[in-house]
């Protein structure tokens, strides 16, 4: 689930849903107050809802499969002074 | 039958409101054009590549570079943006780019964060660079405000699926209405159309994370815009030629150029001759001229090639940090905060991105007319003069007021729109998808696509293309549409959307593979097996494809402009 949405932040708003550029919220408030977070696959981690949620309520997981690859730099110094 | 919620008609319809639909919006008003409306897929205010920021303005500025245009021109020609493009497109893009930077700076968007015209990355060692850094994290809250104070009508979660053309010229669109679960249709009669709905994503398989298509470079709910265009019969140039793009492992993202840093070897060598410190002003254009760099280390095993900053002083780490939010790479920056990946300690590995249409699809002039009357185009869908945001920038803007001086009539009333068989089809359609109890769903359907486009239309060097494989991909690919869209099942306005964006993919495939049959040579990663060199006779020339209304398809070659 990409986004992750504190509901004890989450005013109910409604501008992560609006923004998402990629349509993955569903909200509707008459169910809950928070969006759900329908088709979270389908997030490009851009950060939009990140960056304009005015609660500062929402931080995004990167799946694991995303993981940036990197070794110590140092490592490749040391084999370039040998 | 899904409902027609709301029909419009307009003088210009712009189809996506990233930075080249929303220049054309502003500047179709600006020349006059009283109904202006922009179709957009999501929320113009954070939609497309742009979304929350860009860094890399091409453009030429004379207290700059000098005078002479020629040297900024020529190394254009030779970046990425410039690679298989129209010289004279991109000329008068560079003479006109100073004027949209500056309309930009007066708008608001922060051209100048460190108080002066500053060119870096992308650029050879001692030779001019194009590419003027700004901060682009207000970028389209700006434009949006622009759009706004305009009296532009922007209808957000309106994805167009189809275009509609009466008397031989464009007539019209269809869009989707996705701000409820229960889609809706909306037609808006207008005898001018701009598409500049981006790049396309999903073609191929994701390279970095293959069960997630959603993890690009650049925007993925950018797919098969192109399509729009291939099937009003626009001519479609470049779509032969694979675009890929290269960054960091496995967190796809576009802005390698931001990175300030050496990429080695596991022995510490560099990649590359052009540096061996890091270099703020030109950065490692190593990935940039050496396309394959990344795929060739793994392959020779010679790799992993890696990004390092780490001989950065502070200030430079300091300063790439700002750069990177600038360019909107937020999201990475609070990844490795989180997970403690200090640039300055830790070098990341660096990957070649998966293929996409990016500066490939409509062939257009000089004002972003193509060969449909009444159809432009402006950005990255575009093939002979789009790649990045400043050619985006610049061609919708001209789009915009070319569109609003050809500003005519189209016969009959918007209502009649429906009856038009282009849009009748569609409708039908993805009607029929909704209404339907079982069946495959759009992901399937896309994953198919995929596995076709790789085995028998793939990128090269390690991977060909031949008279054979290609026809056999034509061949499934045609049954993949049959069986598509005969047993697709959608069950809600955001699955509609992705299944039409999937019937977008197919086009765009179908057109890949008709120009490379055509192009019987290997040119940079079009690579063939039956025709292993490269023909100098057709260095300067270009392939169009195209398809006539009765499903007719021609390949034909013209020179470069």
């Amino acid at each position: 689930m990409p986004p992750v949405i504190d509901r004890n932040k989450c005013i109910g708003c409604g501008t992560c849903a609006d923004i998402c550029n990629s349509h993955i919220f569903v909200h509707d408030r008459a169910v809950d107050k928070v969006p759900h977070i329908k088709f979270p696959e389908e997030c490009w981690h851009c950060d939009s809802c990140v960056i304009d949620c005015p609660k500062q309520a929402i931080t995004l997981r990167i799946p694991l499969s995303y993981s940036l690859l990197h070794v110590n730099a140092s490592t490749l110094k040391l084999k370039e002074s040998k | 039958m899904i409902p027609a919620r709301k029909i419009l008609e307009a003088d210009v319809v712009i189809v996506g409101g990233g930075i080249g639909g929303a220049m054309a919006a502003i500047s179709a008003k600006e020349a006059g054009a009283e109904r202006v409306v922009v179709l957009e897929k999501c929320n113009v205010r954070r939609s497309g590549s742009g979304a929350t920021g860009n860094d890399h303005f091409s453009c030429y500025i004379p207290e700059v570079h000098g005078p002479d245009i020629e040297p900024v021109l020529k190394e254009a020609m030779g970046s990425l943006i410039g690679q298989n493009k129209d010289p004279g497109m991109i000329r008068l893009h560079l003479e006109e780019s100073f004027d949209i930077v500056k309309k930009w700076e007066e708008w608001g968007i922060n051209m100048r964060p460190l108080g002066k015209w500053n060119f870096q990355g992308h650029a050879l060692p001692g030779k001019p660079r194009a590419f003027l850094k700004f901060d682009g994290r207000k970028q389209k809250a700006v434009l949006a405000e622009q759009m706004k104070k305009h009296g532009v009508q922007v209808l957000n979660h309106h994805p167009v699926v189809e275009l509609a053309k009466k008397d031989g010229r464009i007539a019209g669109a269809l869009a989707l209405d996705i701000g409820t679960p229960e889609p809706g249709f909306v037609l808006v009669k207008s005898p001018n159309v701009i598409v500049s709905t981006g790049l396309t994503h999903r073609l191929y398989t994701n390279a970095a994370t293959p069960s997630r298509m959603f993890n690009t470079s650049h925007c993925p709910n950018c797919a098969g815009g192109q399509a729009l265009g291939w099937r009003a019969g626009a001519k479609m140039v470049n779509m032969e030629i694979p675009y890929t793009h290269a960054g960091i492992k496995y967190f796809q993202r576009a802005g390698k150029a931001t990175w300030i840093g050496v990429y080695r070897y596991p022995d510490g060598r560099p990649l590359g001759p052009f540096v061996t410190k890091p270099d703020a002003e030109y950065g490692d254009v190593t990935a940039d001229i050496w396309n394959t760099a990344f795929s060739d280390v793994m392959h020779n095993g010679s790799g992993p090639a890696y990004l390092d900053c780490s001989e950065c002083t502070p200030d430079m780490l300091s300063y790439m940090r700002q750069a990177m939010f600038d360019e909107g790479l937020s999201a990475l920056v609070h990844h490795m905060d989180d997970k403690s990946i200090d640039p300055g300690k830790y070098a990341v590995e660096c990957m070649r991105y998966e293929p996409t249409l990016h500066g490939r699809g409509l062939d257009v002039d000089r004002d972003g007319r193509t060969s449909v009357p009444g159809l432009y185009a402006a950005g990255d869908l575009v093939g002979n003069a789009g790649c990045g945001l400043g050619l985006a920038a610049w061609l919708g803007w001209r789009a915009g007021k070319a569109a609003a001086g050809d500003a005519r009539a189209v016969s009959g009333s918007a209502e009649e729109l429906a009856a038009v068989p282009s849009i009748r089809t569609k409708m039908e359609l993805l009607s029929a998808f909704m209404e339907r109890e079982d069946g495959p769903d759009w992901q399937e359907a896309n994953n198919a696509l995929n596995q076709i486009m790789d085995d028998y239309a793939p990128a090269g060097p390690y991977k060909v293309r031949s008279e054979s494989l290609l026809n056999a991909g034509l061949s499934y690919l045609a049954q993949l549409r049959e069986e598509t869209l005969s047993t697709l099942r959608t069950s809600c306005s955001h699955t509609l959307m992705r299944a039409a964006e999937v019937l977008d993919l197919f086009d765009c495939a179908e057109a890949i593979f008709h120009a490379a049959l055509e192009r019987r040579e290997t040119r940079a990663a079009h690579k063939r097996s039956d025709y292993t060199f490269t023909n100098p006779l057709l260095a300067d020339r270009m392939l169009d494809v195209f398809r006539a209304e009765d499903g007719t398809i021609t390949a034909e070659w013209r020179n470069k402009r």
